[in-house]
């Protein structure tokens, strides 16, 4: 895995308290994950201060799986 | 009128974690107060205050885990977590968690705060200036207003009643039972958790009552001596931290269900000063016209009242309560207990009137009158037993509790027996 997809992972795990193997390249923040709408806005927070980028409103709403999030960072970067 | 009682009580004191732990200790004489360890207080004109006492939750400890998940603590600030943990206790000791739609939507909330999420407030402050608005959690606002205490239990218990808040300064914790009271005598509602949460202990807190002039800053070596009521040798109160939660019931709906009733709501009365923002009137007839309102509406006379719980902050304003209660008793004055249990507790500002509270409950359920600590110098003469340094045991029937807040808001609540 790469080091991007490692480090969005601990901060997903630490944001919602979730096991590290349900956070598959699949899963949903909202419907596998357990977050609601002020948890995402959090983690694309935290996202755009651990990479140093930044994530407009309308880029965030695409993100809704932890694979969108992985692939936007990358893109990003 | 319907009547009102008590079903349930919960407790997060500077004492301790729980309602036998703290009132145990406050019977023993024991004080809260210690060295800030919450910030650096290097340069601030008070270093000590009560906080709560942390650990792994035994012996009375606080442990925030116990009351909330750590991923759910993050986005509250603690005044909303010490609500929530005192409200836990309340409703388990009241044994009310319904699961049937009437009875949820016959339960209300009405928790309030004196300032609410201060130290998120001045945190996030700091994130706005130092990375920018994008930076500003979307918890903060939920995790900060005031009415989030009666928001958050609502939600973790399904109460779907009257869902308020009180915000009057250091008189909230009162006047939310007195006004949830009313809300079940008026039949809104027939259980109401009610009360009062702060967390006001951070930089901008005692900075602020600071500036007010308002803390007791000369007792560094000591903390454990610097909240005295009513002594000659107060310098200003000591800030404290918690919350007090009740279960009210209406009186025939607690009978039914066969709950344990620790007292009556009698009376309750409010009043304004229209004086001054942080100082009553010399007279204090404010404070005189709220108890004396509180006595009209339980229909009792002063001679009734056995134990008062005064407001004592251990300022100038305690000898000032003193005379109006004084004028309240009249003739029966010699034979009132009244203590400041903020001689152990420090100010819990807008949790204070609902700890007291508990503490008058306690106090007619147990028959004694919790002690006034460091009352070595007395700065007043008086009829009045002010229960200097020792709890006093006595028959105790009727209690009552002051509360007075910044703005000029008076609060008086009478409780008794059933």
């Amino acid at each position: 895995m790469s080091d991007v997809a490692d480090r969005v992972k601990k901060i997903v795990v630490e944001h919602l308290s979730v096991e590290e193997d349900k956070v598959t390249e699949n899963a949903s923040f909202i419907d596998d994950l357990g977050a609601d709408s002020l948890d995402t806005v959090e983690l694309v927070m935290a996202f755009e201060e651990e990479f140093g980028i930044e994530i407009p409103d309308d880029a965030a709403e695409t993100i809704q799986t932890f694979g969108d999030a992985v692939k936007f960072i990358k893109e990003a970067q | 009128m319907r009547r009102v009682v008590v079903t349930g009580l919960g407790l997060v004191t500077p004492l301790a974690c729980g309602v036998e732990e703290t009132w145990s200790r406050l019977l023993a004489g024991e004080s809260g107060a210690g060295p800030i360890t919450r910030f650096d207080t290097t340069g601030y004109g008070t270093t000590y205050a009560c906080e709560l006492p942390r650990g792994d939750g035994s012996n009375g400890t606080f442990n925030p885990d116990d009351w909330m998940e750590p991923k759910e603590q993050r986005k509250v600030d603690e005044f909303i977590l010490y609500g929530l943990a005192a409200a836990d206790q309340a409703i388990k000791d009241a044994g009310w968690t319904p699961e049937d739609t009437d009875a949820l939507e016959r339960t209300g909330v009405l928790i309030g705060s004196g300032i609410g999420g201060l130290s998120s407030i001045a945190d996030t402050s700091i994130t706005l200036n130092e990375k920018g608005p994008r930076r500003v959690s979307p918890f903060f606002v939920p995790g900060a207003l005031i009415n989030l205490v009666s928001g958050q239990v609502s939600i973790r218990y399904g109460f779907k009643g009257p869902n308020h808040a009180v915000v009057t300064a250091c008189s909230t914790g009162a006047h939310a039972i007195g006004d949830a009271a009313r809300l079940i005598q008026w039949g809104d509602a027939d259980v109401m958790v009610a009360g009062g949460a702060e967390s006001p202990i951070c930089g901008i807190g005692i900075a602020g009552f600071n500036a007010c002039k308002a803390l007791s800053t000369k007792r560094a070596d000591d903390p454990t001596k610097a909240s005295r009521p009513w002594d000659a040798d107060s310098d200003g109160f000591v800030m404290g931290e918690g919350a007090g939660i009740v279960v009210l019931e209406e009186y025939e709906h607690a009978k039914a269900r066969g709950a344990r009733i620790y007292g009556e709501i009698l009376g309750y009365g409010l009043s304004g000063d229209a004086y001054h923002i942080t100082a009553p009137p010399p007279d204090h007839e404010g404070a005189e016209r709220a108890m004396r309102a509180a006595l009209k509406r339980a229909g009792l006379q002063a001679s009734d009242i056995d134990y008062v719980n005064a407001h004592g902050t251990s300022t100038m304003a305690d000898t000032i309560e003193l005379a109006a209660v004084e004028r309240v008793m009249g003739d029966h004055a010699s034979k009132v207990l009244m203590s400041s249990t903020k001689s152990m507790t420090g100010h819990l500002l807008g949790a204070a009137g609902a700890i007291e509270a508990i503490f008058s409950i306690l106090a007619l359920r147990d028959q004694v009158a919790p002690p006034t600590i460091n009352l070595d110098n007395p700065a007043a003469e008086t009829s009045i037993n002010l229960c200097a340094n020792a709890a006093v045991k006595a028959e105790i029937n009727t209690v009552q509790s002051n509360s007075f807040g910044f703005g000029g808001t008076n609060a008086c609540l009478i409780m008794g027996k059933v």
